[in-house]
């Protein structure tokens, strides 16, 4: 199946100099975070469902970087999540950790755990690397509901609520620019190499297992910063929340979005998170329904709904007809 | 010990399913699970309406829960036969979503009991304590797997299985009808898993939507450890995750048993990803 595969920057008809484009971005990016806070900014509930968005994003665009970019199929998100949140958690909780070393801390243990199941798993084929991970994130889940200090099967109270919507946004903004980063790199290239075609990548010099456990662990890194975030916002963890439908929405949220499509992830994360909480009232018809998408995207367009394509500044740009630096400030959303 | 042939042969029955399906079409069958948990509501009602009869509680099950793995194969996989992979996957998983709150929105989401098909005795057999109902699920799952196993070896059928099973460009080249094989092994792998549930339903007579999920991942778990693809060896990896899980909770507790599942299938994939009877297989160009 044909990919579209993003053109080098030095090949398109206009090209938004690098200064421009840091200071559009970051214009763009508060101009939407102001945007966000004038119309939601009164009203509590809506600032919550934002957040959640926000972490959303963090986990599909950093699961994306692993199913979507590198064609690994781990569906055991959920599990490095809970990493992130227990530990984040337990480090305010116990300990008295400020909030932001607290999260990185989750985010590097979520790390750790991620090299730990990652050397060794993603030497295995696709399928088995799929069980593995969904097999990882039960044991923790498992490991999760056991341990008394933290709640056991009663969950994890009383974190505080150190977390807002400007924290998760900051968090989700630096995520996708990271890894936005990352997959435009020559890393990115060789992800998406393998990705393609694994034996051709590798006879062309790639160092495909290095790659492999290297996105596997920057994915979990996020997924561990997401789940920190996360029980800051809710001021609970409970191993109910990390359990197989965790990591099933995230990939729903990147199959829908588009397998390797970073706009994609984003639009989706957004939509399900709003659509999980417009539905709330028919809550049991929510997973039906859920199926029932997954199904149809994928009979109906395998690709996803975004595919591979793309929203930026260069293509911006491009609809305009000239180069301009306004261009990033009209469409918010990168 | 007995407790743990009886839940292993109920996996070994689900995991002929992954197996099967797995070995033909490279795809981990994510609804396998929920098939096993149609068979067992469909076991429920048959018995509800029929009367507690252990024959058509356990052949109509047999008989219906293929025709839904028809179904889920025409309209949900076979259109991706040729699609990547993980478009496979996920369409796999969208259908065990799907199924299962299906059964949840339409038939209920608490427990159900399963009609009592018959009570249990208790024999001690030199020493070893064992009721009938025990007799019955192990009987019952090995006859089938002796079906299978002479399906498979002895007929004609048998014989297109394994030659797409082995090469299915080769095979189809050869004049084997693809599609019909492949709608061959879901038939089976589905039958088989019904009467697993339906024996579940009786061993441990409480039912609910969910309930294919743990087993379903368990008897993943079992094709994995014997080496997917591999018939007997899907039979002896379901007893030794049955033999497994119950010597955890007879030995240490309840609470970890599904991590020990889990664990044994990273040990195993770690050690011997070919599972215990398989063997290596080359990596295609």
């Amino acid at each position: 199946m044909a990919r579209s595969v993003k053109t080098e920057t030095a090949t398109r008809p206009h090209v938004i100099p690098g200064p421009v484009r840091v200071i559009g971005t970051a214009a763009a990016l508060s101009a939407l975070y102001f945007l966000v806070i004038a119309v939601a900014g009164h009203n509590p509930y809506y600032m919550q469902i934002l957040s959640i968005a926000a972490i959303n994003v963090i986990g599909a665009v950093s699961l994306n970087l692993i199913n979507g970019f590198t064609g690994l199929f781990s569906i055991g998100h959920a599990g490095f999540l809970a990493i992130g949140a227990y530990t984040s958690g337990s480090l305010t909780v116990f300990l008295g950790f400020p909030f932001i070393p607290s999260i990185i801390m989750g985010g590097i243990c979520a790390m750790a755990m991620g090299f730990v199941v990652g050397t060794p798993t993603l030497r295995l084929g696709g399928d088995y690397l799929a069980i593995a991970t969904l097999g990882f994130g039960e044991i923790i889940r498992v490991v999760m509901n056991n341990i008394d200090k933290v709640g056991g099967p009663r969950g994890f109270t009383g974190i505080p609520p150190y977390s807002s919507f400007f924290w998760t946004y900051l968090f989700a903004v630096a995520t996708v620019l990271i890894i936005i980063n990352f997959v435009t790199s020559s890393h990115g290239r060789a992800c998406k190499s393998i990705r393609e075609d694994e034996i051709a990548a590798r006879a062309m010099g790639i160092n495909v297992t290095r790659y492999k456990v290297t996105v596997f662990v920057i994915g979990s890194f996020f997924a561990g910063v997401a789940g920190g975030l996360l029980v800051h916002t809710l001021q609970l963890a409970h191993p109910k929340m990390f359990g197989i439908m965790k990591s099933v929405d995230y990939l729903i949220m990147i199959v829908v979005g588009g397998y390797g499509s970073i706009t994609g992830a984003i639009v989706a994360a957004t939509l399900i998170t709003g659509l999980t909480e417009a539905l709330r009232f028919i809550q049991e018809w929510r997973m039906l329904v859920y199926g029932l998408l997954l199904i149809v995207v994928m009979l109906t367009r395998p690709q996803g709904l975004m595919g591979g394509f793309e929203v930026s500044f260069d293509r911006l740009a491009g609809l305009l007809g000239k180069p301009s630096a306004d261009a990033g400030k009209q469409e918010g959303v990168k | 010990m007995v407790n743990g042939i009886q839940l292993g042969s109920i996996y070994a029955l689900i995991a002929l399913g992954y197996t099967m399906v797995y070995g033909i079409v490279r795809l981990i069958n994510f609804a396998h699970g929920e098939i096993y948990m149609a068979g067992a509501y469909i076991g429920y009602f048959v018995a509800g309406y029929l009367g507690p009869f252990f024959l058509p509680t356990l052949v109509i099950p047999m008989l219906l829960t293929p025709v839904l793995a028809l179904i889920i194969e025409r309209f949900a996989y076979r259109p991706l036969r040729f699609a990547p992979r993980l478009a496979a996957l996920s369409t796999a998983l969208g259908v065990s979503i799907f199924l299962q709150n299906f059964v949840r929105q339409f038939i209920g989401a608490d427990y159900r009991p399963f009609p009592q098909i018959m009570t249990p005795h208790t024999y001690n057999v030199g020493g070893v304590i064992i009721n009938n109902i025990t007799i019955l699920v192990v009987g019952v799952a090995f006859t089938l797997m002796m079906v299978l196993q002479f399906i498979v070896r002895r007929t004609k059928v048998g014989k297109a299985m394994r030659a797409v099973s082995y090469d299915k460009d080769a095979a189809r080249l050869m004049g084997i009808d693809l599609d019909y094989v492949i709608s061959v092994t879901f038939v089976l792998g589905s039958t088989l898993a019904a009467a697993a549930g339906v024996l579940v339903g009786i061993a441990y007579p409480r039912i609910d939507p969910v309930m294919g999920l743990l087993p379903g991942m368990k008897a993943f778990i079992a094709a994995v450890l014997g080496g997917i693809g591999n018939i007997p060896g899907a039979m002896l990896g379901g007893l030794v995750m049955g033999m497994a899980e119950i010597m955890v909770v007879y030995l240490y507790s309840s609470k970890w048993r599904d991590a020990v599942a889990f664990a044994i299938l990273i040990v195993v994939l770690l050690l011997r990803p070919q599972g215990l009877l398989g063997r290596q297989l080359s990596e295609k160009v």
